[in-house]
């Protein structure tokens, strides 16, 4: 077992199930000669050739379109969108036809296809490329999100994505991608998505993050007595240890790296009150970026949460 | 230095079958008298169900529907080219490819009543569901032509779709990525020349759409889409190229729609009454049977049998449908996953225990 960075493992990950299955099937902008723009894909093209490492044209819908009807043929396509905030022209194919092709055809015909994308701030790009608007996704019925929070979970949870019956948004933290190196199995292994993992194990407060954030979120919880769980998938999210951890501690704050308004805090949010709401000893809080639209990368490290503002949340939500 | 000409294209049109019913041999495609009787009743059928579905709906039996009056020739010839193994992938307007596949009739009716199973394509067909928004369907079928070709297997997958589709986006990025990929696909255009009611000079500056394929490196044919053996030949010949390692084709169907665009819809409001009638005279199943009588197929004994037969089939059908009845409330929950997520098995136990109120 050695250590090693997301990129790395996001890529033994593709290695491995290209090997192990003919079915799958990686396609993008640059996925192929150039290994992908982070290097995800790299050496893919070279060991599984040019029909299963596909450079497609410049061509969002293109990409996604196609991998529906290639996952509806019996392929699974691994199609990978170069950043994010250039998926909305392909938000059609997502939210009109991969999400609703099992039920639309009464489950004759399927759609196991994975839409891999780098998302979030703090690198420092041009504009449109640090975007984190992952409760689109998580709003589409027939449509699961996985959000790997560092290198272990990212292979994990890609291995069960890519084999999962149903399409899969699977974003990757770009900040992350060579920030932390971790203990990877060689072997494959799955990470079930709709779980959650408690990132550490305390009693007085209950601390929810996922991906980009999750790492700030254990730093700003140091001091205190803190159950963090990683969410790791938003569709299906888990609730039950949610619950199980605010019923525990009586207290809790939800970080998330997009605008506060709609984002996905709020529904873990409402789902506390819904359902945990006689264990609270006061409000849930959820500490996220303004709603404004996102900075250039002069401001974006004050827009995004850092740890101080987590901290302080967590300080307020202690007094009570 | 003098400029060169270093490409030049032209576009092609097909007629074979003319409005008298007289045919140019040498045109003609290899069809038996049997194939084309076939053809014809299926033309017969698809109109059939198309006039009963516009009275149900009517009756308020039927949903929103959406006739393919006048474009029997378009679709039924194009359908009956291909097989049984190729992958289809209809618009809105396609009964009449559906129908010539072989697609269930009474699932149809379902369809157009608003139940999803009407769209479970049976086993042995490979019918995608109806693709509501327009042209989006058009990157699947090439999704599935790749496919096929990593997979070696000789098919192609079929793409249906209108004159307004080709204003749209998806319809670029799927012509373009067939064309790079050099994919097995067939798109057969229903030239009807309106989108609702923004006619063919408001969708494109193009004399011809077929012209639109050349741009992306295959070959686009415009045939006179109210002929049928045009329309088979083309689309056969494209079906054989895709299938052969050719690459991808372009069908323009230059057709006409005789009727309005939906049941929700009123073309009076924007084309002339004696347009309609002209293109009425162009009817591609009395254009059809002018030449089956010429050539010894038909008898007033055949089309009475026919008539017969095709209103037995439609009737039996809805009759079927009839039977069937409401689908089950719980088919509310059971297609979103293939395993519900807890939220949704909760949800559903809720709805469940609230009698679906």
């Amino acid at each position: 077992m050695a250590a090693v960075n997301m990129v790395k493992a996001l890529n033994m990950a593709l290695h491995q199930e290209m090997e192990k299955d003919p079915s799958v099937v990686v396609m993008g902008e640059d996925v192929g000669v150039d290994g992908g723009v982070f290097r995800v894909t790299e050496g893919l093209l070279e060991k599984f050739g040019a029909e299963r490492t596909i450079d497609t044209p410049l061509s969002e819908t293109g990409i996604i379109g196609a991998a529906i009807g290639m996952a509806a043929y019996g392929l699974l396509p691994v199609a990978e969108i170069q950043f994010m905030g250039f998926i909305y022209g392909a938000f059609d194919q997502i939210a009109n036809h991969a999400s609703r092709l099992r039920s639309r055809s009464r489950g004759r015909f399927t759609c196991p296809l994975v839409i891999r994308t780098p998302y979030g701030a703090g690198i420092k790009a041009l504009e449109i490329h640090s975007e984190s608007t992952e409760a689109f996704f998580a709003h589409i019925p027939g449509l699961k999100v996985a959000v790997p929070s560092g290198p272990y979970t990212a292979k994990g949870l890609l291995r069960s994505a890519i084999h999962d019956p149903d399409p899969v948004i699977f974003l990757e933290p770009t900040r992350l991608y060579r920030m932390i190196r971790e203990e990877v199995p060689e072997e494959q292994y799955a990470i079930p998505l709709g779980r959650a993992r408690k990132a550490r194990e305390g009693k007085a407060i209950t601390l929810v993050a996922w991906g980009s954030m999750l790492q700030r979120t254990m730093k700003a919880a140091d001091g205190f007595d803190a159950d963090v769980i990683d969410l790791m998938s938003l569709s299906p999210w888990d609730a039950e240890m949610v619950l199980g951890s605010v019923r525990k501690t009586g207290r809790a704050v939800i970080v998330q790296e997009a605008p506060k308004t709609c984002g996905f805090a709020s529904e873990i949010a409402a789902t506390i009150a819904e359902d945990a709401i006689a264990y609270l000893r006061g409000p849930v809080l959820r500490v996220a970026a303004y709603d404004v639209v996102l900075p250039f990368s002069k401001l974006e490290d004050y827009y995004m949460p850092g740890i101080e503002r987590i901290k302080n949340k967590i300080e307020e939500a202690m007094r009570y | 230095m003098p400029e060169k000409r270093i490409e030049s294209f032209d576009v092609k049109r097909l007629e074979i079958l003319d409005e008298e019913g007289s045919v140019d041999k040498t045109l003609m495609p290899a069809l038996s008298g049997e194939e084309i009787k076939s053809i014809y009743e299926m033309m017969l059928l698809s109109r059939a169900f198309d006039e009963r579905a516009l009275s149900l709906q009517r009756e308020g039996r039927l949903g929103t529907y959406a006739s393919i009056r006048g474009q029997e020739a378009a679709q039924v010839a194009s359908a009956f080219a291909a097989e049984k193994s190729d992958w289809i992938f209809p618009s809105f307007r396609e009964t009449g490819v559906q129908i010539a596949l072989g697609y269930p009739i009474y699932m149809l009716f379902q369809y157009w009543s608003g139940d999803e199973r009407g769209m479970k394509c049976p086993d042995g067909l490979n019918v995608f569901p109806i693709c509501v928004p327009v042209g989006t369907h058009l990157p699947h079928a090439v999704g599935a032509a790749i496919a096929m070709k990593i997979r070696k297997e000789k098919k192609a997958a079929i793409a249906y779709f209108g004159d307004g589709a080709t204003s749209k986006g998806d319809f670029h990025e799927a012509f373009n990525l067939a064309g790079v990929f050099s994919a097995p696909a067939v798109f057969i255009c229903q030239n009807n020349q309106y989108a609702i009611s923004v006619p063919l000079s408001r969708q494109t500056a193009s004399s011809t759409l077929a012209q639109k394929a050349i741009a992306y490196g295959f070959t686009g044919l415009q045939v006179d889409g109210n002929d049928v053996f045009a329309v088979y030949k083309a689309a056969r010949e494209a079906m054989e190229k895709a299938k052969q390692g050719g690459g991808p084709s372009f069908i323009e169907c230059f057709t006409y729609r005789l009727a309005d665009h939906t049941t929700a819809d009123d073309s009076t409001r924007y084309r002339p009454v004696e347009e309609v009638e002209k293109w009425r005279g162009r009817d591609p199943v009395k254009r059809l049977r002018l030449y089956m009588e010429k050539e010894g197929l038909f008898s007033e004994e055949f089309q009475r049998h026919l008539e017969e037969k095709v209103q037995k089939t439609i009737e039996e059908a809805f009759r079927k449908m009839e039977e069937i009845g409401h689908p089950p409330l719980s088919g509310m929950f059971a297609y979103t996953f293939k395993k519900p997520s807890p939220m949704e098995a909760q949800q559903m136990k809720e709805f469940l225990s609230d009698g679906g109120g």
